[in-house]
């Protein structure tokens, strides 16, 4: 590592321009999870601290109202549970790209967001993809941290407008599906996940929609005949 | 003023969560995984999550009032466009958001009294 200069240098500008949009959805994401768990009368650090031990932004926001209702540690237990059940099928698709980093796969593991696993599913594995698999949770991390601790101390005082920020990653995320798609694939398993999407849209449509909507996909590709061979 | 070992209660509670969701298809044994089944969800699960993500930050847009969703819908297909177009996802990305920002701050769809 280290050894080529300028290819290092290069690896570090294209993770940086890899991880920009994400930086455009969490730094505004994380101000908002800042600003609104401060508004509990929370000290500040505790943004920093959840964004840096918890690490789903989803779950993060859950906590904001859980913790003004006053929930126990069981319900936040249970909540985060089951919102963040769709990690598993994240994991289940880079199994082998992960086992492949070696130790260091702890990290990455526990990053696993979902933003972070669009980047990698929507990109084949890199060069040195340890590198780069790390790089990029770590950067997005850090986006997250940054944010969250930026919005817990300057609470309300934001100077400027960041309205329609985070579409970024909604923006993020249909390149990626663009990128996916020009790759191949199976016009009945997207049917199937739009079907998936407007019956969960109708039967569940609240927090728990995207995990109610993989999991009905996922039952839908179970039952999909064999690919024929390419 | 909330009580600290509540909340550190409450945060190592919704770590020990998110590690276990994250960690359970590493700790399962390997060869639960070698069939068929977990093949195709494996090569056909990305493009349908990533499909599901766009679905799902979009999906509390309101479309029964002005601006019925249009910003995202136009901005989506400007994304997109971008992307078939240029093939770079940064000027995508950016290009995209960037419309949408000018329009829900702008409001063009109240310059004009319909």
């Amino acid at each position: 590592m280290g050894m080529n200069r300028t290819s290092s240098d290069s690896t570090w500008l294209r993770l940086v321009t890899s991880s920009l949009p994400v930086a455009f959805g969490y730094i505004p994401l994380g101000l908002a999870f800042g600003v609104l768990l401060t508004g509990l009368g929370v000290a500040w650090w505790w943004a920093t601290i959840m964004s840096l031990v918890v690490f789903a932004g989803s779950a993060q926001f859950l906590a904001v109202s859980l913790l003004a209702a006053g929930a126990s540690p069981l319900d936040a237990f249970v909540a985060t549970l089951l919102l963040n059940l769709r990690h598993i099928f994240y994991g289940l698709t880079l199994l082998d790209r992960y086992r492949a980093l070696g130790r260091s796969r702890t990290y990455a593991i526990f990053g696993l967001t979902d933003e972070t696993f669009s980047l990698l599913a929507g990109q084949p594995p890199q060069k040195s993809d340890r590198n780069w698999v790390l790089g990029l949770t770590a950067l997005n991390q850090f986006w997250w941290v940054a944010g969250s601790t930026l919005g817990a101390l300057l609470g309300h005082s934001i100077p400027f407008s960041t309205e329609g920020l985070a579409f970024a990653l909604t923006a993020l995320f249909a390149v990626l599906l663009v990128e996916q798609l020009s790759r191949g694939f199976r016009i009945s398993s997207l049917a199937g996940a739009v079907a998936a999407a407007a019956l969960c849209l109708v039967l569940l449509p609240g927090k728990y929609f995207l995990i109610a909507a993989i999991g009905v996909s996922a039952l839908f590709l179970c039952c999909l005949p064999p690919r024929v061979a390419e | 003023m909330k009580d600290p070992l509540q909340l550190a209660l409450l945060v190592g509670a919704m770590a020990a969560a998110t590690v276990i969701t994250r960690f359970l298809p590493f700790w399962l044994p390997a060869r639960w995984f070698e069939n068929r089944l977990v093949r195709t969800l494996r090569e056909s699960l990305p493009a349908v999550i990533l499909l599901l993500l766009v679905i799902y930050s979009l999906k509390d847009t309101p479309v029964t009032a002005a601006p019925w969703g249009l910003p995202e819908l136009v901005s989506l297909g400007v994304v997109v466009a971008l992307h078939v177009w240029r093939r770079n996802a940064l000027i995508s990305i950016a290009g995209g958001t960037a419309l949408y920002m000018v329009l829900v701050q702008t409001k063009p769809w109240t310059w004009f009294p319909f």
